[in-house]
């Protein structure tokens, strides 16, 4: 079977709200033009498009078709989606490579949470007969895993606030990013509960973004980029859904997923973590030690556009072997509440 | 124009579902205040009942009940509550274990303030007055030490189905081209725009060119007439139909334009519309005018020969 790596990467600015359409066609066409352009590539040099989005989210039906314009798909193309983040469209294009069919593929992820009130859509994804018509909101549940580890022990206020601290720091070597800038966390711990246990600095923001990666197979790879990022790894698992029946304070499918990857030995990891209190979890259940540099990109408690965000650590996890930064890294991907399905990609470079 | 047209969309479903034998037994008792949970494989009393065990998934039948009074296990602090949720005052999401059960349910609890909850407080259900047979029939839970409310035992039929409104409100936002094609509606212009990559031009237009992918950026004023590309004559009823069929659904593609699109053609019998057809517009009184191609109240038979196929054969 072929190797598959990561050869490009593009992504919006994370804003809070965008003037575009729910269809991310506006958010799409530069981005696809710059990884191409990039790359030397047009549109006919892609074999396969799959792209992560979600309807609830744009408050239209096929949302994702209405996509493909931005694509200028004539003549005909090959495409596919998942109502998912678009780490999940990156797996799929991956699998495609590995049977041969074809061998570079595009992945793209958007979402324009702005025209919504996200933290009721996000309540859509939760079981439908028992705990959705109550409208448990995304934060509030957050705030319930924050607590048991919390109480347990296994993180505090100002574990958190430092993660909120050093991310926004980080944020400011990232143009891409929402928030950016050193906050001192006394000033954070000093700030009020937004949903007790959670102050603001604990929730990543509402974004409008979007992303693209292009992956590609083994000499076609070689060609595209002098340091292609190798996936040695790519895994996802799920936890149940049942939020009540399983352990909160960690996540066996990020575990599973991790071993199975390959985590170790990473230097650069990319956690997609929309809470601070995940970061800490994420970084327990994948085993890296204070020697992995973590959210370089000051991730998305700086910026987190739905169903491309996720993509989007992968992307910056591989920019890092790409420019020769580093030779091994992870990007992480999850979905579902409170980190109920990850994704684990370990990429690295071959010199 | 920097700023596009924008207007708020609500969109909403009663999603209604089937429940099958284990929730269906778990509603059936809500409504006479009663909590059942199943036994899983490992012996854990699972409340709400899982279907399949979660290790196993083998189906789980071993039903228990369980006590609707129990133990708070983590909380946090709604302190703005959204639409549909179980208060409207500050309230805690928490995960309850029920006495009985080995795992929690997620649900409000009416504290009042944050500073009366705690991980470890026993609350109890507060049973809504009307039950139907869903997960509000627990109203919220509340701090109380006391006993339970007793399970009632009047018979009544098996809950199968449960119906969930949804309700979600959006601001939709129109494509900038849109925005301009919508005002120029407003001012009978019919504003298509040009694909700098083609030359097709699209009317509606779109934010970008579904054959190139780039921006379509040349505005192009088109006439209110054209031609029938293609054509069905409506003949079934339907809820909001507000012409009596038979009636004609066309495809119109404006003189100029590369896309078709859809609207009515009256003033003249049904079977009388052929492709090929000329046709032009009839508007609306001006004054009812606004943002939409409804301006046009339809297409009418126009005083021309038949279009050749070979004008429209590219845009079918």
């Amino acid at each position: 079977m072929p190797d598959v790596a990561v050869v490009g990467f593009a992504q919006t600015p994370c804003v809070r709200r965008t003037t575009g359409t729910t269809n991310g066609v506006e958010m799409l066409v530069p981005i696809f033009h710059e990884v191409l352009t990039g790359l030397g590539l047009t549109k006919g040099d892609i074999g396969f498009w799959c792209s992560g989005s979600s309807d609830y989210l744009a408050g239209r039906a096929f949302s994702f078709v209405s996509a493909v314009d931005a694509i200028g798909a004539f003549p005909p193309i090959t495409e596919s989606h998942v109502e998912m983040d678009a780490a999940w469209a990156l797996y799929e294009a991956w699998v495609k490579i590995l049977t041969g069919e074809v061998d570079t593929a595009l992945v793209y992820g958007f979402g324009k949470s702005s025209a919504g009130q996200l933290r009721r859509v996000m309540a859509l994804q939760l079981d439908p007969y028992l705990v959705a018509p109550l409208w448990p909101d995304s934060i509030g549940l957050a705030g319930i895993q924050a607590r048991l580890g919390l109480e347990s022990g296994q993180w505090s206020e100002r574990d958190m606030a430092e993660v909120a601290a050093r991310s926004r720091a980080d944020a400011m070597s990232n143009p891409h990013a929402q928030f950016a800038g050193e906050v001192d966390v006394e000033e954070l711990l000093a700030r009020p509960y937004l949903a007790d246990p959670l102050r603001s600095h604990d929730c990543a923001p509402i974004t409008d973004g979007a992303a693209v990666v292009v992956l590609a197979a083994d000499d076609r790879a070689r060609e595209l980029c002098d340091r292609p990022a190798w996936i040695t790894g790519i895994e996802h698992r799920v936890d149940s859904p049942n939020l009540g029946g399983r352990d909160l304070t960690t996540s066996p499918s990020t575990v599973a997923a991790g071993k199975a990857a390959g985590a170790d030995g990473v230097q650069v990891a990319e956690l997609h973590a929309p809470f601070t209190h995940q970061e800490i979890l994420l970084r327990q259940a994948l085993g890296l030690g204070d020697e992995v540099r973590v959210n370089p990109s000051g991730g998305v408690l700086c910026g987190n556009p739905m169903f491309a965000a996720g993509l989007g650590r992968i992307g910056e996890a591989a920019k890092r072997v790409l420019t020769g930064e580093a030779d091994r890294v992870l990007g992480h991907a999850t979905s579902g509440p409170l980190l109920q399905q990850n994704l684990v990609c370990v990429m690295e470079g071959r010199d | 124009m920097t700023t596009p047209l924008s207007a708020q969309l609500e969109v909403g479903f009663d999603y209604t579902r089937s429940l099958g034998p284990t929730l269906g037994r778990f509603m059936t008792g809500l409504r006479q205040r009663r909590v059942t949970g199943v036994r899983g494989s490992d012996g854990r009393v699972h409340v709400p009942p899982a279907e399949y065990d979660p290790v196993t998934a083998q189906p789980l039948t071993d039903v228990v009940e369980v006590a609707s009074a129990g133990v708070v296990r983590s909380w946090s602090w709604a302190a703005e509550p959204l639409a549909g949720q179980p208060l409207d005052h500050p309230f805690a999401w928490a995960l309850v274990q029920l006495d009985g059960a080995d795992t929690s349910i997620l649900h409000a609890v009416d504290a009042g303030t944050p500073d009366r909850m705690r991980t470890g407080m026993r609350v109890r259900a507060r049973w809504a007055r009307e039950r139907v047979g869903r997960i509000q029939d627990i109203a919220c839970f509340e701090p109380s030490d006391g006993p339970a409310a007793e399970p009632l035992d009047d018979e009544l039929d098996p809950v199968t189905m449960v119906t969930t409104p949804v309700v979600l409100r959006y601001e939709h936002t129109a494509s900038l081209v849109e925005s301009k094609f919508l005002l120029g509606l407003t001012e009978g212009r019919l504003l298509g725009q040009r694909c700098p990559a083609c030359g097709k031009v699209y009317i509606p237009p779109r934010p970008a060119c579904p054959t190139d992918g780039v921006p379509t950026e040349g505005e192009v004023e088109l006439p209110d007439r054209g031609t029938v590309t293609t054509f069905c004559i409506v003949n079934v009823p339907f809820l909001g139909q507000r012409i009596t069929p038979p009636y004609v659904a066309a495809y119109v593609l404006l003189d100029g334009a590369d896309i078709a699109f859809q609207h009515l053609v009256l003033g003249c019998a049904a079977d009388q519309v052929r492709m090929g057809m000329r046709v032009e517009a009839v508007w609306k009184p001006r004054e009812q005018w606004g943002p939409t191609l409804e301006n046009i109240d339809h297409f009418r038979p126009a005083d021309e020969p038949d279009a050749p196929f070979d004008s429209y054969s590219q845009h079918l």
